[in-house]
């Protein structure tokens, strides 16, 4: 299935108001964020975190980036449904001006992107806007 | 004396506190324990009073900073049952305490010796023995566990021999909670004439500690994990060996002597504790090592023992949920996987819920993959939690796997 956009993303999580509901959002985002083959997860593609891992192998359709992630948690495969949103199948230049920060406050869930949670995020995001720059 | 479980934790503020509304229940003890008020007092005491540098000071202040300092190394001795006070040694925590020895240690190797550690370890009892052997062209071997998380005692004898110089053991696994018969596996490693270094990070706050009784030559621990502050622990090293063990920092208090061509060193415990040590977190070392004594210890370790017994049953009842570690003698800690979701995903839904604990490789990743799991999650406790806070830990544990679902 495809993911909802951001905008979608951002009214959904509004429409929420207890954290259970919230959670499930991003667990069932998680779960339908399409899996990485086990063979792709190599050493070469892991960003670990030190509660948990995050795979990402870059690729391109025309003029877009795209990326497969996974992560061991589902949580986190969750929050990289979320950037996903943001991110994939788009053209370097969205990629370099898209407000990730914005995005993710509107969300109200930078206590779990923040970098002591060791989920791997940061670095995932980092890894893909250093791409988008270098493809500029 | 008795214990009361409700007035112990009127002595720490921090259990007054809410996250998100809900009242905290802190299950993350074995990665650091929260502090009573006479240990904060302690700390403001010490800066509101008396901050002096100590041992050299020609005033007042740096008499008295000295005087509390030197009689929290006397309250810390009386904890370890030392034989003398200056066997005890302050340092930044565990990690520098066995950095110390195994500094040391690398001087004193040559090609041929062998090193034993155990496959429990976390990262700090291993990777500075494993780096001192690479430097000196020693050996480092693994004693092996067992699926319950138990030492293979019979693999640890055996790979004791005349070449064995080092052999280093946490007397509790931080991960697994298994408790090692430490005073036998140190007169295994004797009877070679091995040096003996337990690693006490997380055996400290759980039971008596004799290190005479232990016979061992080092015993390292943290202030932390024994509610004293961050920052601050000890080595304690039999006098005969420390007293000529290789000084490992240099500066200040560990010198006797200097010329431009040599210097001499201090005498102990001095020797070893180059730089102005950290005056005011030892002395609160001192008064948490002061009040955690003063509990009536057969009482506290009852109730650590109920805390581990409601915990360890209602995790076998709990259908899809896998304790790591079934040693038979456990304290402190229990750790565990859920078919459900992955440890990450437990510590943030029990988050959301109040309740603290760790998720992990508990910087033992050598260990997760000998149990096969990318990581458990870790509730540990202390002595004001309460079997309420068991229960509602499994309460929350029940939420999370539907939410998983």
């Amino acid at each position: 299935m495809s993911l909802p956009s951001t905008t979608e993303i951002i009214e959904d999580l509004e429409f929420f108001d207890d954290w259970e509901d919230r959670y499930k959002y991003i667990i069932d985002l998680g779960k339908s964020l399409p899996a990485m083959d086990d063979e792709l997860k190599t050493e070469l593609r892991l960003v670990k975190g030190c509660q948990s891992s995050v795979w990402i192998e870059p690729g391109e359709a025309g003029d877009r980036m795209t990326f497969i992630v996974d992560s061991d948690a589902i949580i986190v495969r969750g929050l990289l449904a979320l950037v996903m949103a943001a991110y994939d199948n788009k053209t370097a230049a969205d990629i370099n001006a898209f407000d990730i920060d914005a995005y993710f406050s509107e969300l109200d869930l930078e206590r779990h992107l923040s970098p002591t949670r060791g989920n791997g995020l940061k670095s995932i995001v980092a890894r893909i806007q250093a791409m988008a720059k270098a493809a500029l | 004396m008795s214990f009361d479980v409700t007035a112990i934790r009127k002595e720490f503020p921090i259990l007054e506190r809410k996250i998100d509304g809900k009242p905290l229940i802190y299950l993350d003890n074995a990665a650091t324990t929260q502090k009573p008020q006479c240990v904060i007092d302690a700390i403001v005491d010490y800066y509101t009073q008396c901050n002096a540098n100590v041992h050299r000071g020609a005033h007042q202040l740096a008499d008295e900073a000295t005087r509390r300092f030197e009689n929290a190394r006397d309250i810390i001795a009386q904890f370890l049952n030392a034989k003398a006070r200056h066997e005890v040694i302050w340092t930044s925590g565990t990690t520098e305490s066995i950095n110390i020895v195994a500094h040391g240690l690398t001087k004193l190797l040559k090609a041929g010796d062998e090193v034993v550690v155990t496959a429990m370890e976390h990262h700090a009892n291993l990777v500075t023995w494993q780096q001192a052997c690479l430097q000196a062209g020693a050996s480092l071997h693994i004693a092996p566990i067992s699926d319950l998380g138990e030492l293979d005692l019979d693999a640890f004898d055996a790979l004791l021999n005349e070449n064995t110089k080092m052999v280093a053991f946490p007397h509790v696994s931080n991960a697994l909670g298994s408790v090692n018969p430490i005073k036998r596996l140190t007169q295994k490693a004797k009877e070679v004439g091995a040096w003996v270094l337990v690693d006490g990070a997380q055996g400290a706050a759980h039971g008596d500690i004799d290190v005479q009784d232990i016979g061992c030559d080092f015993y390292a621990f943290s202030a932390h994990k024994i509610y004293g502050p961050m920052g601050v622990g000890i080595l304690w090293g039999r006098e005969e060996v420390l007293a000529d063990w290789p000084v490992w920092q240099t500066g200040g208090e560990m010198i006797s002597r200097v010329s431009y061509s040599e210097s001499s060193w201090n005498v102990l415990p001095y020797r070893l504790e180059a730089g102005t040590p950290n005056v005011g977190d030892a002395i609160a070392m001192g008064a948490a090592i002061k009040w955690y004594s003063e509990l009536d210890q057969a009482a506290v370790q009852a109730h650590e023992k109920a805390l581990m017994m409601s915990a360890t049953e209602q995790a076998m009842a709990f259908d899809g949920l896998r304790i790591i570690g079934n040693a038979h003698h456990k304290v402190g800690a229990i750790s565990f996987v859920m078919d459900s979701g992955h440890p990450a995903d437990i510590g943030f839904l029990l988050d959301r819920q109040g309740i603290a604990i760790r998720t992990g490789d508990h910087c033992a990743q050598p260990l997760m993959d000998r149990f096969q799991v990318p990581g458990t999650a870790r509730a540990s406790f202390a002595v004001y939690n309460t079997l309420e806070e068991v229960d509602a830990l499994f309460e929350a544990l029940r939420k999370v796997k539907t939410m998983l679902a």
